[in-house]
């Protein structure tokens, strides 16, 4: 593994990360270093944008453009903000936690670049509080880091001041989504906040706020060092998408795992190549391209390239690119039962469609589970599907919840006609007209 | 009858105690605030502070919390009452938490989950009787290439299976 195919984790050593003298005898730090000495923080952002870096926190939104809405120059505020969202929580996702645990000090290196080029006063990792491994890995890199001056006033004796944190969650799938992170990292319920005003105008504390998530960030450093056309070459001309991308796959398959991979191979080379197909007996049902929140893809499928417009294309989303596989020892009713359990559960309550409409499909998909479904079930649960899709809620909660839901009853219908109950046989009884009212 | 007429063996009610925030506790709480720019920011921070020290929260602690952080115990309350992990009642000595998300279980976690309820007698919000666990669901543990996974206080452990289970338990006594 080396740094030009691989960049996102050929430092990675999840038994024994890298300090900071490690780390920077491997080119460490060697962004921070050239971003501030060669270069201006537009140059920064102009260099994300030539790269074409998109999100891979799930939207896949381009992130030069996001950085480029912040406010910058003499009259901009003060206090701007870089947060870096790592709450990782997207079920079947599993990629973040390898770049924490396993190489620390890229994220913070990747948090001092980035912030450089929006100007940041501040940034902060929001991280989930079950990950207290990753969270100590960066408390101690970070120590490190302010200790060798890439931290603190005055940056390497640039004139730019930059503080580091490292906030810890308590809970919950809500603050994934970027404004209800910045609610709960002002010590508030995760509630999300309407938009616009978006947050790179005025988020945290009301000031500029950009939020990113952690494999967005941790390519930035990469992108400074070797350049824009060197970071699009990395997909091989797979893709119209660059860099690679970190793929992996769960379920029952022969080796779940993760592997860095050229932006857009196909969800079959990852399958196959990487997972070694289905474990012994079982075969392929369908697939979740990008976490629970994607519609679910078919085998005929597997071809295609996991990038943002192909698996758009296909009616799904590429999401977070970690594949979740169902083999079809499951019945579909009760995989999509448990994702509505979750998205029932994880809802912040804050607006109706939401709070209501999700308890609800899981109380349908329950009674279809047990062959006690009622004739008119799967349209309620397809009027659900609309009423909590995109424009119809407060934040996109509901429309991911009901992306596996939709794609589940498209492709599997008849095992949601299954669990209808068959009404017994009534006698038939004459009934005589009931006689009207007296007045 | 008027309180004037109450029968004087009965011991008046004695006033309960104002929670106290522990100095060290308090202390932390302060550190945490300068994280932040608005001090209400460190409220998830301080209630675990306050949880670390009695395992949960007490009630009388949120107004102390509150006092701190310069805002009011029911904003306090707001938060401790939306955030899982900080726990409003009583919880036993271990808690544990089953991953209950798509990839855990398409990978077993039904199989794990009844060993843990069988071999503990308990449902989920439940606590053993001799106070020793409490067991939870959790959403996603991100580790979903290793299910199933379950925590157990601040350890994860990955590809759990069901005759794994007691034997994990008699690690935390």
């Amino acid at each position: 593994m080396s740094a030009d195919t691989r960049p996102l984790t050929y430092r990675v050593d999840l038994a024994a990360p890298l300090d900071l003298r490690g780390y920077e005898s491997r080119e460490g730090y060697a962004a921070v270093r050239k971003a501030l000495k060669d270069m201006q923080p537009a140059e920064v952002t102009h260099l994300v944008k030539e790269a074409n870096l998109r999100g891979r926190g799930g939207a896949g939104f381009p992130t030069a453009v996001k950085w480029g809405l912040v406010p910058m120059g003499e009259s901009a505020p003060r206090q701007k903000y870089l947060l870096c969202n790592a709450d990782e929580m997207e079920p079947g996702t599993f990629k973040d936690r390898l770049l924490m645990e396993g190489v620390p000090h890229q994220l913070i290196e990747a948090m001092i670049v980035s912030g450089y080029a929006i100007q940041a006063s501040r940034g902060y990792i929001f991280l989930r509080g079950e990950y207290v491994l990753a969270a100590e890995r960066l408390e101690r890199a970070l120590a490190e880091a302010k200790a060798a001056g890439y931290l603190g006033a005055n940056v390497l004796g640039s004139p730019w001041s930059f503080e580091l944190f490292v906030h810890t969650g308590a809970g919950r799938y809500i603050p994934g989504e970027e404004t209800a992170l910045i609610n709960s990292l002002e010590g508030r319920r995760a509630n999300p906040r309407a938009k616009p005003p978006f947050p790179q105008i005025a988020g945290l504390w009301g000031k500029p706020t950009v939020v990113n998530n952690v494999e967005t960030l941790c390519n930035v450093p990469h992108i400074v060092l070797r350049g824009a056309e060197w970071f699009q070459g990395l997909s091989q001309g797979r893709s119209k998408d660059s860099g690679t991308k970190l793929y992996g796959v769960s379920g029952r398959v022969k080796r779940a795992g993760l592997w860095e991979l050229p932006f857009g191979v196909s969800a079959r080379e990852v399958l196959e190549e990487h997972a070694g197909g289905m474990q012994a007996g079982l075969k392929l049902k369908c697939w979740l391209p990008g976490g629970a929140s994607t519609d679910f893809l078919m085998p005929e499928h597997l071809d295609l390239a996991m990038d943002f417009d192909t698996i758009a294309k296909a009616g799904s989303r590429m999401g977070t690119g970690l594949l979740t596989v169902v083999d079809d020892s499951r019945s579909i009713v009760s995989v999509v039962k448990n994702l509505e359990e979750f998205f029932a559960r994880e809802s912040c309550g804050w607006c109706t469609p939401c709070r209501d409409g999700l308890p609800w499909s899981v109380r349908i998909l329950a009674a279809l589970e047990a062959g006690e479904g009622r004739p008119g079930d799967i349209e309620t649960l397809e009027q659900l599907c609309r009423f909590l899709g995109p424009g119809r809620t407060f934040c996109a909660h509901a429309p991911g919840a009901v992306e596996p839901l939709q794609s589940a009853i498209k492709y599997f219908r008849r095992e949601f006609e299954a669990g209808i109950a068959k009404p017994a046989p009534q006698p038939v009884i004459q009934r005589k007209p009931a006689p009207r009212a007296m007045a | 009858m008027s309180a004037a007429l109450a029968p004087q063996n009965i011991a008046p009610s004695t006033a309960q105690e104002p929670y106290v925030l522990h100095l060290e506790d308090r202390a932390a709480i302060e550190r945490e605030m300068l994280h932040y720019e608005d001090r209400r920011a460190a409220s998830i921070g301080a209630l675990k502070i306050v949880q670390k020290r009695h395992g949960w929260v007490p009630d009388e602690a949120i107004p102390a919390v509150g006092q701190v952080l310069g805002i009011s115990a029911a904003e306090v309350e707001g938060v401790a009452t939306f955030y899982p992990l900080i726990f409003r009642r009583p919880v036993g000595r271990h808690v544990i938490k089953v991953c209950d998300s798509v990839a855990c279980f398409l990978t077993g976690y039904e199989e794990v989950r009844d060993a843990v309820r069988k071999s503990l007698s308990v449902g989920f919000g439940e606590t053993t009787a001799d106070g020793r666990f409490t067991l939870l669901p959790i959403c996603c543990l991100g580790a979903c290439d290793k299910g199933p996974v379950l925590m157990i206080d601040e350890d994860t452990h990955f590809e759990v299976s069901p005759e794994d289970v007691a034997r994990l338990l008699e690690r935390y006594p």
